[in-house]
């Protein structure tokens, strides 16, 4: 059992969040002309849908969106306990001269961002790849930073983060979790 | 195989059709992993199949075709697969005239076994790419009426195509004349016609079964060009069905045999489809085998 520390962020800030990192991206890109959107999945695809949904909103023009299914790039995908289920890519554009910006919703060994880079680098050549995160956690085990960041959250191993998003938990919300019996 | 197992496997597949469109057709999850093709028995389609599904997944593949082995030097089935193991394979592929011979292999080595067909038992992921082309037609497997006709005595794919459509709760009728039916085949929960007009007008689906001339199947019945006659499916025998039913074959077709060219050629028929999921399903079933524990 994983008990709540704390509500890092609550609806409305996840709102002006993704708000900001719509502008931020648009004001690095200087536009939404080469874009295009990818979100890892589950989550990270979410927030990669709002966030391209904001960008639409100030440019008023069409965002490409699309999502990576990273499971079969993972680097610990033989030998685990549990069968990851392979839910597909859905990428049916070409991505090679666009600028991709990667959406995920937390950022931690870096791991995934790895594994997410190789299948981009394997569906084309784009432009350039920038990293969007709802939270940072920190502890990185690879050398691999964010573009542009939430929320940086400051965390020690055994806590974990949870990400609530309304398309599939009901609620907004992000929280920070530690573990009952302390390890 | 139970409805979830089918169930993984039918949508694990669907996720992997994606990766066959993308320019590069190449994913990294097999990477490391040794996978020895042994057919005992000649096949280009499945051997390719399941070849092209290793390779798209980065395994390392071996294979072998019986003609070329030491087989035919009087090694029996697993003497040649332990050595095969000897040399660190992980998985297996084995089609084999022998029924149960996939089935006896994985008791006797530790390296994962894939039935590729054996005998006239079963031939799984044919019945599973059956399955998946089905579903991708009709979005449903459940309350369809698929009908089987042909040499269903010596049918593999007959065989596995009646256990998993039934495990899925589509209907089942068998067809043929009474030499290739098997006795008691009612018993798997199928119902048997003998007069293909008198089933095509029920079917949703029609899979047409090769008439296999290399296993004695030409003295169960008096010649080709009768079996064509009353089995043959025809574009006259549609037309007369008034139903629009969607054809399918495991390959090889016999040309104006078992199905005239015009059928197999027309829009109603899914053959090259079935050929395209193939690899899809063989994806699917490599990758789960290889990422269970």
């Amino acid at each position: 059992m994983r008990k709540l520390r704390a509500k890092i962020i609550d609806g409305q800030g996840l709102e002006r969040t993704l708000t900001r990192l719509a502008h931020e991206i648009l004001e690095k890109n200087k536009g939404a002309a080469n874009l295009v959107i990818v979100g890892i999945k589950t989550r990270g695809a979410m927030i990669a849908g709002r966030i391209a949904r904001k960008i639409e909103e100030v440019e008023k023009a069409k965002v490409t969106i699309g999502s990576l299914d990273i499971t079969l790039y993972r680097d610990d995908l033989l030998g685990r306990l549990d069968q990851p289920e392979f839910k597909g890519t859905d990428i049916i554009f070409n991505i090679t001269g666009k600028d991709v910006i990667l959406v995920d919703d937390v950022l931690f060994s870096g791991r995934t961002i790895r594994a997410a880079l190789d299948e981009l680098i394997d569906l084309g050549r784009p432009k350039t790849i920038q990293l969007a995160v709802l939270v940072d956690r920190g502890h990185r085990q690879l050398p691999i930073k964010a573009d542009f960041v939430g929320k940086n959250v400051p965390t020690s191993l055994d806590e974990s983060i949870r990400v609530h998003l309304m398309e599939s938990d009901g609620e907004d919300e992000v929280l920070l979790m530690y573990p009952e019996t302390p390890e | 195989m139970s409805k979830a197992d089918i169930q993984l496997i039918l949508d694990t597949a669907m996720s992997f059709r994606e990766v066959l469109e993308r320019p590069i057709k190449k994913v990294p999850p097999l990477t490391g992993k040794t996978i020895a093709n042994m057919f005992f028995e000649n096949s280009t389609r499945t051997r390719f199949s399941f070849e092209l599904a290793e390779r798209r997944l980065s395994a390392d593949v071996l294979g072998f075709q019986s003609s070329s082995t030491s087989v035919s030097k009087g090694e029996t089935l697993k003497d040649t697969a332990r050595n095969i193991e000897a040399m660190k394979v992980d998985m297996v592929v084995m089609r084999h005239s022998a029924s149960g011979a996939p089935h006896y292999l994985s008791q006797v080595i530790n390296a994962n076994v894939i039935n590729a067909g054996d005998g006239s038992h079963e031939h799984p992921t044919q019945a599973l790419l059956d399955m998946y082309t089905i579903r991708e037609k009709f979005g449903k497997l459940e309350g369809l009426h698929v009908g089987i006709v042909g040499d269903i005595a010596h049918s593999r794919v007959a065989r596995s195509n009646i256990y998993g459509l039934k495990t899925m709760g589509a209907k089942i009728s068998v067809c043929g004349p009474a030499t290739l039916i098997p006795k008691e085949i009612e018993q798997l929960g199928v119902e048997v016609y003998h007069h293909i007009d008198d089933l095509l007008p029920q079917v949703d689906v029609l899979n047409v079964l090769r008439i296999q001339l290399e296993r004695d199947a030409g003295r169960l019945f008096p010649s080709i060009r009768e079996y064509h006659n009353y089995y043959g499916i025809t574009r006259q025998r549609l037309d007369r069905a008034k139903r629009a039913v969607t054809i399918m074959h495991p390959g090889p077709i016999n040309r104006d045999v078992e199905i005239s060219a015009d059928v197999a050629d027309s829009e109603h028929s899914l053959i090259l489809q079935q050929v395209l999921n193939g690899v899809a399903i063989r994806m699917a079933v490599l990758y789960l085998l290889a990422t269970r524990n």
